[in-house]
Order: structure tokens, then C-alpha cells, then sequence
């Protein structure tokens, strides 16, 4: 029996910025994760990544990560994807300081 | 110092044109990542959490003030105003944008530097002792040699492509600062019994998934057979290692998987199928090289300020215990100058900071600079009466930690917040053990202490040859660090023991404080260092000291 199917967003860095963007259900690559589009069907998501991933010319390396529904938007599961929503933690640099 | 000539300065302008081109086409959409990866891999440029990263090698750690100038200009243009300094003496650059890579290349070759091969499976920056050509116990100054094989290795057609990265680590002195016994080849210069300089060369070293400690292949290499010898050590390598899987594709196991003395043999072999090729010409152009690194005209002068201001002054005067090494010249002192100040990110200077540390090379250093694996600044030749004027700069500009060597002064990568590999952060891991023997007022009390704290296995932080070493690894979608003790990466190199269970982000940093607490109650004398305490006693106290309700149900029981 296959694990059941988590809640997924896409999610890549940007080819000439490096930041972490997520990718919307209106076709667009945010910086701020809750905006992401929240895929909880397999094909779906299957279909989104190779969207995402016929846009090399935007982003490098996308990818499938599980995340949860929150107030405003997608959230992360995991601390490594909360880390890249904000940006280190020894410097108010990246996101944190920028979104 | 080391000038490039005009054929290093062709290849290196040659190269930063070719990788422009490379980047216009993969903006332009006419090269796809997986084309342009190993390109800008081959240049130095990786894709990190958040932003591109440039590693730009510092080779043997070795700078003139214009270079570190240099430096600055690149942190406050291209990036947010620092710079992070490597376990790899390589200056890593965390916020580059893409289309300014090609510029920042430029500007780096304008002062005779790159980033070539600080990836990939190539010969990596030659790294060596950062006391090279001033420490007191030196036999002779390694880096023409490091330069020589500089030159040997970078873009060697033989060795584009070898079975995994391949590092060298070399020092001119017995006394190991370089974990010579951690790379793939190390090179310590010894005497023979006729009194020569000549090179003991171990093999197979590496920490990382699988930390071995490097064997000795020869006991005593001459000078003039180091070129032939290493060529022969990496060609061997080149054929023989594995390239079925990344994780046991580096010399260590190729070592540890045919023996010593089938390598042995088959590098002696080889050296003795090519000796004749080299003709002679690499000596040549290693008298060439040695003509470069002429030790500086010392000066005479009177000592008798700095005993006055070390009388006069505490401050100064601890600064002074901790932050000094012999120099080889009378009247001369090696400054290493703490880039760790406690709460700070270990390695990371600013563009300020390095432009004080520049003229302080220019005012009182003779121009040189060294950067130490341990991520600090050395200023290798500075002359005792100039200390109190070094002293009061680097005050100035925040860089007075009187930290070298103690516990606050530890190597750590930039972990999960940076790098992509990471499986747990170090940085704040570090900034909150400094941060608290800060506030306990016991750092010196404690004396001499390495910890080394790795983000994940690769260990670039060094922690198995930590006397403290932390792991940070994902345990279940948690942080969670393992700690090792009685590592050292000296010439006596061990590899640290695993002291139990790892630890979660909150509790890693009073676990830490526990051990400590234990080794000052059970140390023999004040004399007695952690790690010579450690020897004498073994694991159990720590373990009884780290792990203390698990003892308390064993003595239950």
C-alpha cells in the first residue's frame, strides 16, 4: 500500500537572485511562502512540478516539500523550509529582513 | 609573496571571460542548469538556502593587504558588507547575484586571485601552516612548495575529474597546525638523520562520513621528489579509486580498502615511471617560486615598550598571553587576531574590519596576512614594539578578543543557516557556548580548548578533531547533536569518541557546560588541559556528566 498523499507546495530559487521562491496557483513565483498554491492531490502536484520545472530560464532546481495549511497561507513542516521562509538565524538577513 | 606572472594572469583573465560567456548563456536560456552546474561548480559558485554562494580561494592562507582590501570591496559591493572566512582558509561570499559573479571573478584576478577549484572533484586549494615562514619552530617555509603545487594542480588535464574532491594540506614544522593527518595528502617537512628538510608524506587522511586519520607512505621524501611523488600519489588515485559511490570514492578508502602497502607500491611504481619526466624543471621554477617568499628585512628596535604597556595595562596583557606565538626573529611576535568575539558568527569579518586588518599588514606587518583554518586573521610578522599600536587599532575595530585557542574560539561552518547540505545549524550553536562561558567568567579558567561544530557528516567544521566536537544531524525532523571528545587534529591526530545520545537544539549548549564543569572538577592541576585530562581519565566521568539520569538509574539498579 502507497503512503498517503501529503499536503505539498513547489518550491525553487530564483536563477539569477538565488532567494527561495514558492510557486502560486496563479502561475507565479513568490518570495513569501504563504502565498504559495497548497497542492493536496498527487497528479496535481505532479502536473505543477513539471510546469515549474519547464521554466528554467526562472528558476533552478524546483521541488516538491511538504507543508500544512495556517491562517495566512502554506506554512513549512520541516525546520530546513522554515529556515528558507526567513533567512539565517545569526543575521537579520534574507527574507526576514526583506518580505 | 607569491606575483603572478604573465601566463597566471592569462589563464586566469581567460578563465573569468570564459565563465562571463557561460553566464550570459544561461540567463539567455541557451544553457540549461544541468549544463551550466559544473561550470560554475569549476568556478567557485554555488546555489545555497537562500542566495549563490562564491568560494574564492586564499591559497595557504596566505594575503597582501591589497588583496584583503580587495576582499572588502568585494563584501560591501556584491554582498552585505562581510565576508566569511573557511576551515579552508577560502573566503566564502553568501549574497552574490548571479550577473555580478563574472565582475567579482574580475575584480579578484586584478590582485592575482580566483576561485577556481574550490569545487569539484579537482585538487582543492593547497592549505598549510598560517604561521608558514615566521613560526619559531618552522624548518623552512612551506608555501613555495604549496605554490609549486599550486601551479602543478590547477587545471591539470589529468586531474579535472578525479574520483572525489582531493585535498593537500602542508607545514614546514614537526608541530602540525595545518591537521596535515585530516586531508587526502599531508605533507609535514621533517629532518632526515643527515640533517635535510625533506617531507614525511601521509596518505588517506579525511574526516567526513568516514573520519580515518591519515598513514604515513613515506617517512622521508626529499625535496626535490615532491612534485613526481604527489603526481604519482594522485595519478594512482585517479585510476584506482572508486567512482561507484560518492561515499567511497576518496583516497581514505581507497587506502583502507587495498592497504598501505599495495598503494605504497604502486605509487612508488609510478614515481619511478615518470621521475624522469620531470627533468629538473620543477626545481627551476620552484627556485623561481622561493625567490617570492623572502623573509621580509626584519628590523632591530628596542622590546622595552611592550613590556611597559603589558606591565601597565591588563587588557593588553591578556590579549598578549593568548593571541601571540614565537616568531622566528628576534624581537618579532605572530598575531592572530580573533575574528570570534564572543556572540559573533566564527569566521565572519566585515569589510571594515578587514580593511583595519589590511593596514595594520601595511603599518606594522611587512604587507602579509594570514587566514588560519581555524577562521582567524594572522598578522605573521609584527614587531614587539609595534604591539601596543596593533593592540589599540584592533580595539578600535572590535577585533581585541583575547579568545585564541579558548573555549570561545571555535570553528564552525555556516550550517543550516546557509548551506545547502546542512542538517542542523552551528552558528548560533557556537555564538551560544561563547556567549555563555562569557557570562560565567570561566574562559580562562578553563584554558586551552578546541570545540568544532559541524553542521552535518561532511564535517567541514573539523568536529571529529575537535577536544569538544558537535554533530548537528536531522533526527526526525529535529535538530539534534551528537558530541565526540578526545578528538585532535595535531600531529598526534586522533579521531574524537562519540560520547552517547545527541542532544536537542536547547539542551546542547548546558550539555557543553556540563562537561566543562566535569573537567574542572576532576582536572589533576590547573596545568592539566581538557584534552590531556581527557586522556587520563577517559570517557566515563563525561558520560556520567552528560548523561546524568541514566547514572542515577544504573546506580538504582
Amino acid at each position: 500500500m502507497s503512503r498517503a498523499f501529503t499536503p505539498k507546495v513547489i518550491t525553487a530559487n530564483r536563477l539569477l537572485e538565488g532567494d527561495a521562491v514558492w510557486l502560486t496557483e496563479d502561475d507565479r513565483w513568490s518570495p513569501d511562502m504563504a502565498q504559495a498554491e497548497l497542492i493536496d492531490d498527487e497528479a496535481h502536484a505532479q502536473i505543477r512540478l513539471l510546469h515549474a520545472q519547464g521554466q528554467p530560464d526562472v528558476v533552478v532546481g524546483p521541488y516538491l516539500v511538504d507543508a500544512k495549511p495556517g491562517d495566512d497561507g502554506p506554512l513549512p513542516t520541516h525546520f530546513r523550509e522554515a529556515f528558507r521562509t526567513r533567512g539565517p538565524s545569526n543575521y537579520a538577513h534574507g527574507k526576514q529582513a526583506e518580505v | 609573496m607569491y606575483v603572478y606572472n604573465d601566463f597566471d594572469e592569462k589563464f586566469v583573465r581567460e578563465r573569468t571571460a570564459q565563465f562571463r560567456g557561460q553566464v550570459a548563456r544561461r540567463i539567455d536560456g541557451s544553457l540549461t542548469e544541468d549544463e551550466f552546474k559544473p561550470l560554475r561548480l569549476m568556478n567557485g559558485l554555488y546555489l545555497q538556502l537562500h542566495a549563490y554562494m562564491l568560494r574564492v580561494a586564499i591559497p595557504y592562507g596566505t594575503l597582501s593587504s591589497t588583496q584583503m582590501d580587495q576582499l572588502a570591496y568585494l563584501a560591501e559591493t556584491y554582498d552585505k558588507g562581510y565576508g566569511h572566512f573557511t576551515t579552508r582558509q577560502n573566503i566564502q561570499y553568501n549574497w552574490p547575484k548571479l550577473a555580478d559573479v563574472p565582475d567579482m571573478l574580475d575584480a579578484l584576478a586584478d590582485v592575482g586571485m580566483h576561485a577556481i577549484q574550490t569545487s569539484g572533484n579537482t585538487i582543492r586549494n593547497v592549505t598549510a601552516d598560517h604561521f608558514a615562514g615566521a613560526a619559531a619552530d618552522e624548518i623552512e617555509d612551506p608555501r613555495p612548495v604549496a605554490e609549486l603545487l599550486r601551479q602543478w594542480s590547477t587545471d591539470h588535464p589529468e586531474f579535472q575529474f578525479l574520483p572525489r574532491k582531493f585535498k593537500i594540506a602542508i607545514t614546514g614544522s614537526p608541530n602540525d597546525r595545518a591537521v596535515t593527518r585530516a586531508h587526502d595528502i599531508g605533507l609535514r617537512m621533517v629532518r632526515n638523520d643527515a640533517g635535510e628538510p625533506g617531507f614525511e608524506v601521509i596518505v588517506g587522511g579525511g574526516l567526513g562520513r568516514t573520519p580515518m586519520v591519515g598513514k604515513v607512505l613515506r617517512d622521508f621524501l626529499p625535496k626535490a621528489d615532491l612534485l613526481p611523488y604527489v603526481e604519482a600519489i594522485v595519478s594512482v588515485y585517479n585510476l584506482l579509486g572508486r567512482r561507484d559511490n560518492k561515499y567511497k570514492a576518496r583516497i581514505k578508502i581507497t587506502v583502507h580498502e587495498n592497504g598501505l602497502d599495495k598503494i605504497r607500491e604502486l605509487v612508488d611504481a609510478k614515481f619511478e615511471q615518470i621521475k624522469a619526466g620531470f627533468a629538473g624543471f620543477d626545481q627551476q621554477l620552484l627556485a623561481q617560486i622561493e625567490q617570492h617568499f623572502a623573509a621580509p628585512a626584519f628590523k632591530q628596535a628596542s622590546t622595552a615598550g611592550f613590556e611597559a604597556a603589558k606591565a601597565a595595562n591588563p587588557a593588553f596583557r591578556s590579549w598578549s598571553d593568548t593571541n601571540l606565538t614565537a616568531h622566528k626573529a628576534d624581537g618579532y611576535a605572530i598575531v592572530s587576531v580573533s575574528i570570534k568575539k564572543q556572540g559573533a558568527t566564527p569566521g565572519d569579518a566585515t569589510a571594515d574590519q578587514m580593511r583595519v586588518l589590511a593596514q595594520l599588514a601595511r603599518d606594522y606587518g611587512h604587507d602579509e596576512l594570514r587566514i588560519s583554518h581555524e577562521q582567524n586573521v594572522i598578522l605573521p610578522h609584527v614587531h614587539k614594539s609595534d604591539l601596543p599600536a596593533v593592540y589599540a587599532a584592533l580595539r578600535e575595530a572590535d577585533l581585541a578578543t583575547a579568545n585564541i585557542g579558548l573555549i570561545s574560539d571555535i570553528i564552525a561552518c555556516p550550517g543550516m543557516d546557509y548551506c545547502a547540505l546542512a542538517t542542523a545549524r552551528s552558528i548560533p550553536v557556537a555564538q551560544e557556548i561563547a556567549t555563555r562561558f562569557d557570562e560565567l567568567k570561566l574562559e580562562h579558567e578553563i584554558g586551552p580548548l578546541k570545540i568544532k561544530i559541524s553542521g552535518c557528516i561532511n564535517a567541514c567544521g573539523h568536529h571529529h578533531v575537535g577536544h569538544i566536537g558537535i554533530l548537528g544531524l536531522d533526527r526526525a525532523g529535529v535538530e539534534n547533536y551528537q558530541i565526540t571528545l578526545g578528538g585532535d587534529g595535531t600531529e598526534d591526530a586522533v579521531v574524537g569518541e562519540r560520547a552517547g545520545p545527541g542532544f536537542a537544539y536547547d539542551e546542547i549548549v548546558p550539555a557543553i557546560e556540563r562537561i566543562v564543569l566535569a573537567y574542572l572538577e576532576l582536572r589533576a592541576s590547573d596545568e592539566e588541559t581538557f584534552l590531556q585530562a581527557y586522556r587520563r581519565v577517559g570517557m566515563a566521568p563525561f558520560k556520567a556528566a552528560l548523561y546524568p539520569a541514566q547514572e542515577d538509574k544504573a546506580n538504582a539498579a
